[in-house]
């Protein structure tokens, strides 16, 4: 039941959040809501060592929504922004796959659970709105990298 | 009179179908209402036979059209006690309130050029628009843009902690101008006094109006009996077509205010300086209306004119009060709403401990229980409960006690899975 869904990985992280904070070195946070149900998250990037980032957030809302954000925090803390870039760029196309793209773990680790929402339109978004919330404070922030992000507006 | 459920459920196709694998218990009727085959029917034929664009030309298949439209609108119209005069097609009940909105805010507007326009309309800064805490959006923020448009303020009677409307707080006064409240809440199932509230209305003078899109459809309603001046729903909940809702008003109301959309079908005199328009209906119908739709809803009518409101109205009151015993049954789930089947319709919303109500709703869909789950377009009454989102459960006249035992074990296994069923329960499964 609903098994494709809710991988272990999910309610796991549902249950125990990582990276639920503030970040008091904050550059700038992005909160993003999804209308139609109500999930609601808040990121903050900041500068880390080695030109890393620092990401945190807080949130609330279902499952999926609260397990991406804590998910998400994991995978990009402490990689530079061509690489986070990078990161958003393969899990948009994960949940745009419709559930018929093999993910690569190497590269989105935990986040390849979420591979059975993209099946689920009403769910889609809930997966996606840290990592919107994510890039849209990472581009306030000045967070970006040239090659990666520049060829997204194109 | 006891329904024959079972009979009413072979007349609507849809619910013979399988969804993940299993089969479909609808019980979302307050998003929409699922049709039966006259009402299909009824549209196929009419596109087969007779039709042609209305109040236009002088051919027979105009005519046959003309005739079919309008006899759709006595049949509406005759449903709910009105005449037909009184009766203005829309696309939505969205629209149908919005037309109402835009009185004010074309009156005021106009009335600031000089232009003569009927007072009841015109608002000033002081005046005041009374809603409720319970309101669709669809009945709120067309009020709010108004205030905005006009200067006016919004005040709203606020909500009992088993959610009913909190009278002390009502909040008219001598500079109301129009109360505008829901007649039945779609996401708390109150159904509210709107004869005692229209009574306080017209005590000071304003114009009120009634939001029936959860009444219409579920109880017999005379909308001159509720002492409204306005009221609006929408057929897709009552068994009818999308694409067509329906604004009551007042012969005289209507007439005083001005138009809304303009263009073809909607004049009286046309010059290139200035125009005339018709009256009401035919001044709030410009352009070419939804005829199909019209014909589909007057069979919806006369679908559930031959049940019967009254019987329609007690089944759904007899599964409304299973469905809230059941619920209080269960450990860790929490109703949203009136606790009991007093003055309360079908719509029964709840959250469960240590879930969001999108995780509820989708392991129910998962065992082919379709249900609402999100703020239900009452963003403000969810706040005022203190919660994200609900699943809301809304049964219809085609449903059963056997869907509503589907709906249940759909949440106890959604609890399960997710390892929030209180320990209490957990022993006796
Ligand atoms: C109480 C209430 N008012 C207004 C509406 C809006 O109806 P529609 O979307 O058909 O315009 C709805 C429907 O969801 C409703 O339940």
């Amino acid at each position: 039941m609903s098994d494709d869904l809710y991988q272990e990985i999910i309610l796991d992280h549902y249950k125990n959040p990582r990276g639920v904070n503030a970040l008091d070195h904050a550059l700038a946070e992005s909160h993003q809501v999804n209308p139609t149900c109500g999930d609601e998250v808040t990121v903050w990037v900041g500068k880390g060592d080695n030109g890393s980032l620092d990401v945190a957030y807080v949130g609330q809302g279902c499952s999926i929504s609260q397990a991406s954000a804590s998910v998400m925090s994991e995978l990009v803390a402490g990689k530079d922004a061509a690489t986070v870039s990078k990161l958003e760029d393969a899990f948009m196309e994960l949940m745009q796959s419709k559930g018929n793209l093999e993910a690569d773990e190497d590269v989105l680790e935990d986040a390849v659970a979420f591979a059975g929402v993209s099946k689920y339109p009403a769910r889609i978004k809930c997966a996606l709105i840290s990592w919107m919330a994510l890039k849209d404070a990472r581009i306030k922030a000045g967070l970006t990298d040239h090659a990666s992000d520049e060829e997204e507006e194109n | 009179m006891a329904l024959n459920v079972e009979e009413i459920r072979s007349d609507f196709p849809i619910l013979k179908r399988d969804v993940r694998g299993v089969p479909l218990v609808y019980l979302d009727s307050g998003a929409t209402s699922q049709k039966p085959s006259v009402v299909l029917d009824a549209e196929r034929s009419f596109y087969e036979t007779s039709n042609a664009a209305v109040h236009r030309g002088a051919h027979a298949l105009a005519e046959e059209a003309t005739d079919a439209y309008e006899s759709a609108r006595a049949a509406i119209a005759g449903f709910v006690g009105a005449s037909s005069e009184e009766i203005v097609f829309t696309k939505n009940a969205t629209e149908a309130i919005n037309l109402v909105a835009y009185a004010f805010s074309n009156a005021t507007d106009k009335h600031r050029q000089g232009i003569e326009v009927d007072q009841r309309f015109v608002l000033r800064p002081g005046d005041n628009i009374v809603v409720t805490e319970m309101e669709h959006h669809a009945n709120l923020i067309p009020w709010q843009e108004v205030c905005a448009k006009t200067g006016a303020t919004l005040k709203w009677f606020g909500i009992t902690a088993d959610g009913r409307l909190d009278m002390e707080s009502n909040p008219i006064d001598q500079n109301t101008k129009m109360v505008s409240v829901v007649h039945q809440s779609n996401i708390l199932g109150t159904i509210n006094p709107i004869e005692d509230i229209m009574r306080m209305t017209h005590d000071v003078g304003a114009l009120g109006f009634v939001d029936m899109c959860q009444s219409v459809p579920h109880m017999p309603v005379n909308v001159h009996a509720t002492g409204a001046d306005y009221a609006a729903w929408s057929g897709h909940k009552m068994l009818g077509p999308t694409g067509i809702g329906l604004l009551w008003g007042k012969s005289e109301l209507l007439n005083a205010m001005p138009p809304f959309l303009s263009g073809g079908s909607m004049i009286e005199m046309v010059n290139m300086d200035h125009s005339t328009y018709a009256p009401a209906p035919q001044r709030f119908e410009a352009g070419v209306p939804m005829v199909a739709q019209a014909v589909g809803l007057a069979t919806a009518v006369g679908y559930l004119e031959k049940i019967g409101m009254d019987n329609v109205a007690q089944h759904e009151h007899e599964l409304t009060e299973y469905l809230l015993n059941r619920l209080h049954e269960l450990p860790g789930v929490h109703i949203i709403g009136p606790p009991n089947s007093i003055d309360r319709g079908s719509a029964v919303s709840f959250v469960v401990d240590g879930m969001h109500p999108h995780d509820v709703g989708h392991i129910m869909d998962s065992r082919g229980v379709a249900v609402r789950v999100g703020h239900h377009c009452a963003w403000p009454t969810c706040r005022r409960f203190d919660v994200p989102a609900t699943t809301r459960i809304t049964p219809y006249l085609y449903n059963t006690h056997a869907d509503i035992d589907a709906a249940v074990d759909a949440i106890v296994a959604a609890q399960e899975f997710f390892g929030v069923l209180p320990e209490s329960e957990k022993v006796g499964l």
